[in-house]
């Protein structure tokens, strides 16, 4: 008979992850979708009440983001301009009312290429907390997704909260979604992007993150690399179809892998033009 | 849990996991809040927790526990009365079928407790996460807009003055306060909950297991149905002779989502919870036919006995010489082009409940012909047609999805053979999967053209698939060629047509019956040719307009109320401001290019040379209360209100006097399905026959002339006649079993006459016109589209509501968009709101609209239809908009980004060579 469990500290919550019985439930954006044609008997572990999980807070070391913490919560925060790509992929996650709901570490634990949040975690490196009954541990983003719905997760550890560390947060960032209609849209490309600039104005640090062209969003190194020393204005003279080399886009519904290849050459353009003016 | 909704606290138990969508309709009996698709997909359960929009569909109940809710059922001021926004809503025309409009309106409250003066994108941004497929957004977006006016509502018109009248929908009230009654909102708490059991294979055999022994295994099942269980004949089919499609297929599937069983749970939440995965079948799947090409192939399998070549049946319409034209022709333009699978949408999925009454059985379903569905039911159970009632429940849209049969069949088997109540609602995937779809097309043209720019000649030929069983599909076959040649005068035409069986979904009605398909094709054509010609795109289509008089492929003289002409005279100005304007923006290089199109339409009302009768009846009572059993499916295109509108003006009433009995076969007459752009035009003719003969019946009464005038007030009937008033004395007359006194009956057929085997007779009796044109904004880079703004220009006859005509032009011309850009149902991979895309809020252009009235003769007040024409000349001015800003020929819908932007570099390759 299923169950229902919502603890009110993490002490409890990591006892329940232990057990192995469970069904993470957070705002139910993606769980309740999967559960359309019927509801499956299964205990359910509501994550949502959890001290540890909830709220945005800033350290010397960087900004913590509660697994839970919505993508309104985001929305609604103060936070710096580098992270100015994480709050418009927050505006575009389907409608307000799933911004309501949805959070940001169901959309990271639930590792779809498409993931909305995820680019842009990437382009801040994200750091991953997990806890369970033996501790914590933290890794960056790129070690925790690592496949289509596939994460390093065990099955006794819970996604505690995202950090982005202080390196990450003193440029600036941008996201740019390509959708076939205006609203309510699963992404067919998006760039995720953050650029510092070093003294005399030319680019210090750039960090570009491509998704859904790929099992995984990845961040694009190679690229990264030319363009440090770059202008901004110059950045996208640097562009090179080479550097896109680790994309690997599927065909679906949404496009073939020509055009996902070529669209996101087209929007890490459209990306790198929008950060190079806000810089 | 402990939760207060709509300012009422309540203690539930409850499973802290179950959808807070159904806590509120079930638990608490909150049915505003509709359910579309449980996946967060179509926003129609938004409510407000905590003052915050949320899809109560992904809310698990423990989170709703110490929260505060609002639904629709909590937005009227505390005396009942509609608040400022719901009124709003209301004056505006902003609901239509109004199954999305509780979560519209609750989206919309959102927004304005935050910000009481938003801008266009601000109402956009917080109510897109609101699927709409009736209005286009674009009068809920007024409303929004508007609700700070408070303005007063409309007031009604004064007796004879209702037609042409902007009257807000007399059923409106109830769709704005959720208390409309859809056809999940009304069950009977002790009903079985059914769910059927579909095949996972396109094409397949099958045999059930040990389904007796799966019951014993699964908590609340009641009973197993299958095939054997059903008493009369398990076949259905739209036509009395093509009953090709099993109620519960036989050993052997023909569709992904044909039905092989019906489970009857004790409870909903049994069904709900019930993997139907487990149930017993085992499947020998076979390698499906998939698509036109497949179907017509030599090897394909024969899918069904009676159809070889598995052609189901061919359509022709031939005049003149064709060969001979083509070879003498000046310009001979020619192309070939696909579209896909469509899906309707509706945001309301096919639901309803049955019951056996004695010896009777009593269906409450969401449908658009309860006439057809009371003879399938019939001839499912093997019972008189008078054994059966349907009652139509409100119906959150239809489209041509709700001609068919779906729930309908399934209920009135197991209410019989259970006696017991049954419900259901299919689930959104089994909606898609199961239900009709749009047939594809592969359609192949040639146009020939004179050196002065007059057309010559067309030949045409369209093959269709019509998926897994018959459905509409001849009626797709038989009207294409006749609208092939689209409004213009054309002297040689061949116009061909088939329709092929395919392993795909059944092919049936929707909006259009086929002929959007071929007006994208020709249409093309028809901008190419002029630009051989050295013609502007709008003088060429005006040169070669249909006009009064002249004859049309089928031989028909059509004699008045042609105005496509008067549409594009009209639209004249429209154009060169938008050429104008195309010109000035893509002065400026970059990746945007900005292009203008057109696409004209005519559209045959009514059956296709078939008799289409439709009966409306007018009683009136002793005490002069007046009764309109109407039998006109509203499916929120708004006959509820228009056959009011003209049988009170027929009658000479004040329209505030007339009450209705709506769409329940034991009450009201049959006025023939909701479908062919046919309501108004032929109920509305037989709306006014029946108020006339009322009039007539009363005058006669009083002994009053023809001019007299009757006044219906609060205690009787008065005569007005030499300045002389006279009460007239109904009280001695005997009232029938509905307690009227005296019953005005209309009956129109449209007259038509039959189609020889060159398609030569008269299919209709009249057409509606339309010209469309599209302002879009490419982006090359990506291929994507944007439909900046339209002006649509439609000869309506008269508009007998200005404001329900506009309303189903939005709504067309969203739903053309989709078709043009976004729309393609794909079995098994498109078959929920996420992945198969319609339109939102952000996605509509501006639209303005033109109401040419070139009235018609036989039509009610001049009145023809507009629910289909609304929609037929969107897809072709878009894809002429994409050619001008790009060059680019779309050959094939829907012109995704990715088909786009291969398109403009194949384009830009081509260039380069």
């Amino acid at each position: 008979m299923a169950a229902y469990f919502q603890p009110r500290n993490l002490q409890d919550a990591l006892s329940a992850m232990n057990d192995g019985r469970w069904t993470v439930l957070a705002g139910g954006t993606d769980h309740f979708p999967a559960r359309v044609t019927h509801v499956p008997d299964e205990s359910l572990l509501d994550v949502t009440a959890v001290p540890e999980l909830r709220g945005i807070s800033h350290s010397e070391t960087g900004i913590r983001i509660g697994a839970a913490t919505t993508w309104t919560d985001l929305v609604e925060a103060a936070l710096p301009a580098a992270c100015a790509g994480l709050t418009a992929a927050a505006r575009e996650v389907g409608g307000i009312q799933i911004q309501n709901r949805g959070t940001i570490g169901g959309n990271v634990c639930n590792a779809s290429p498409a993931a909305d949040g995820i680019p842009a975690l990437l382009s801040l490196d994200a750091q991953i907390e997990l806890a369970s009954l033996s501790g914590h541990r933290t890794l960056p983003l790129s070690d925790f997704v690592i496949g289509n719905r596939t994460t390093t997760a065990r099955p006794d550890e819970l996604l505690v909260a995202l950090h982005l560390p202080a390196t990450a947060l003193t440029g600036q960032g941008a996201f740019v979604k390509l959708g076939a209609r205006r609203y309510l849209v699963i992404s067919i490309v998006m760039v995720a992007g953050t650029l510092d600039l070093a003294d005399d104005g030319t680019i210090e640090t750039a960090r570009i993150a491509i998704g859904a062209c790929s099992a995984v969003a990845l961040r694009m190194t190679a690229l990264e690399a030319a363009l440090i020393g770059a202008r901004p204005a110059e950045a996208l003279e640097r562009l090179d179809t080479s550097h896109f080399a680790g994309l690997s886009p599927i065909e679906d519904p949404r496009g073939d892998p020509a055009y996902r290849n070529d669209a996101a050459l087209t929007l890490t353009r459209r990306c790198l033009a929008r950060l190079a003016e806000a810089a | 849990m402990r939760v207060t909704v709509n300012g009422a606290d309540h203690t539930l138990t409850c499973d802290g996991g179950r959808r807070l969508s159904r806590v509120l309709r079930e638990d608490l009996g909150l049915t505003g809040t509709k359910i579309g698709c449980d996946a967060g997909d179509c926003g129609a359960c938004t409510v407000l927790m905590d003052g915050r929009q949320v899809c109560a569909c992904l809310v698990p109940a423990a989170h709703a526990d110490g929260t505060a809710i609002t639904t629709v059922e909590g937005l009227a001021e505390e005396d009942g009365r509609l608040s400022a926004l719901q009124r709003a809503f209301h004056r505006h025309g902003a609901a239509q079928c109004g199954i999305c409009t509780p979560g519209m309106l609750i989206a919309a409250h959102d927004l304005l407790t935050r910000e009481l003066h938003p801008s266009v994108r601000q109402v956009q941004d917080a109510l897109g996460g609101v699927l709409c497929r009736c209005t286009g957004y674009q009068k809920i977006v007024e409303a929004v807009l508007d609700v700070t006016s408070n303005a007063p509502d409309p007031a009604l018109p004064d007796s004879g003055a209702a037609v042409g009248a902007r009257v807000a929908r007399l059923d409106g009230t109830d769709k704005l306060n959720g208390r409309d009654l859809y056809g999940d909102d009304q069950r009977p708490a002790d009903a079985l909950w059914l769910r059927i059991v579909r095949s996972p294979h396109a094409f397949a055999h099958f045999e059930l297991g040990d389904s007796e022994a799966w019951t014993r295994a699964t908590p609340g099942v009641a009973a197993v149905l299958t095939a054997a269980d059903i008493p009369g004949a398990n076949s259905f089919g739209i036509y009395p002779t093509l009953k090709d499609q099993p109620v519960l297929a036989e050993g052997f599937v023909r569709y992904r989502g044909e039905a092989v069983a019906i489970v009857a749970f004790e409870t909903r939440i049994a069904g709900e919870t019930t993997d139907l995965a487990s149930f017993p079948v085992a499947w020998t799947a076979h390698d499906a036919v998939v698509g036109i090409d497949a179907g017509l192939h030599a090897d394909a399998p024969r899918l069904h006995d009676d159809s070889p070549g598995n052609v189901l049946i061919r359509g022709r319409v031939a005049c003149g010489d064709v060969d001979t034209a083509l070879a003498s022709a000046a310009h001979v333009i020619s192309g070939d082009f696909r579209t896909g699978f469509v899906e309707h949408a509706y945001i309301e999925p096919e639901s309803g409940w049955a019951r056996r009454a004695g010896d009777r059985v009593e269906l409450r379903v969401s449908t658009q012909t309860p006439y057809m569905d009371r003879d399938e039911v019939a001839h499912v159970l093997g019972l008189d047609q008078e054994r059966v009632r349907v009652i139509p429940s409100a119906v959150g849209g239809g489209f041509g999805g709700k001609l068919d049969q779906s729930v309908q069949l399934p209920l009135a088997v197991a209410a019989w053979v259970l006696n017991r109540p049954v419900a259901m609602l299919y689930t959104r995937p089994e909606s898609m999967a199961a239900t009709t779809k749009r047939h594809p097309s592969r359609i192949s043209a040639k146009l020939g053209i004179d050196a002065e720019g007059v057309l010559q000649a067309l030949s045409f030929h369209g093959d269709f698939d019509t998926g897994a069983y018959a459905s509409w599909g001849p009626t797709v076959a038989g009207r294409v060629p006749v609208h092939a040649p689209g409004p213009y005068r054309l002297p040689h035409v061949t116009a061909t047509s088939a329709a092929v069986y395919t392993n795909g979904p059944p092919s049936g009605a929707f909006r259009g019956f086929g002929v959007p398909q071929a007006a994208i094709a020709t249409e093309m054509l028809m901008d190419q040719a002029a630009d051989r010609v050295g013609l502007d795109r709008l003088e060429f289509r005006l040169r070669n307009a249909l006009r009064a008089g002249d004859r049309t492929a089928t031989g028909q003289v059509i004699e008045a109320s042609v105005g496509l002409a008067a549409c594009l005279e009209q639209l004249k100005p429209h154009w060169q401001r938008y050429l104008d304007e195309a010109a000035t923006a893509n002065r400026t290089s970059g990746p945007l290019r900005t292009g203008v199109g057109i696409g004209c339409m005519w559209y045959g009302c009514g059956n296709t040379a078939l008799a289409n009768p439709s009966i409306m009846r007018l009683g009136l009572r002793a005490d002069g209360r007046l009764t309109l059993y109407n039998g006109a499916v509203d499916i929120g295109q708004g006959t509820y209100t228009i056959m009011a509108q003209i049988a009170a003006d027929a009658l000479g009433a004040p329209l505030d006097r007339v009450t209705q009995v709506f769409g329940d076969t034991d009450r009201t007459a049959d006025a023939g399905k909701t479908s062919a752009s046919r309501q108004t035009f032929v109920s509305g003719k037989a709306s006014e026959l029946a108020g006339t003969d009322l009039r007539t019946q009363v005058l006669r009464h009083t002994n009053a002339g023809e001019d007299a005038e009757l006044v219906f007030e609060d205690g009787g009937v008065f005569v007005i006649e030499a300045g002389r008033r006279r009460a007239i004395d109904l009280s001695a007359l005997p009232a029938n079993e509905e307690g009227d006194v005296m019953t005005g009956e209309g009956t129109f057929d449209p007259p038509t006459q039959p189609l020889d085997a060159d398609g030569q007779g008269v299919p209709y009796a009249t057409y509606a016109f339309a010209a469309q044109i599209a302002l879009v904004r490419v982006d090359t880079e990506l291929g994507t589209v944007t439909v900046e703004k339209m002006v649509a220009a439609h000869d309506v006859g008269r508009a007998v509501n200005p404001t329900l005509v506009e309303g189903q032009i939005h709504g067309g011309i969203a739903q053309g968009l989709g078709l043009a850009l976004m729309e393609e149902y794909l079995p098994g991979r498109t078959e929920n709101l996420h992945d198969y895309l319609i339109p939102t809020f952000g996605d509509m252009p501006q639209i303005e609209c033109l109401l040419i009235e070139d009235p018609e003769p036989l039509g009610p007040y001049g009145a023809k239809g507009i629910g289909e024409p609304a929609l037929v000349p969107t897809a072709p001015a878009i894809l002429g908009a994409i050619r001008h800003a790009t060059g680019v020929v779309c050959r094939q819908v829907p012109v995704l980004p990715h088909r786009l932007r291969a398109w403009i570099k194949a384009g830009d390759a081509e260039a380069a060579e």
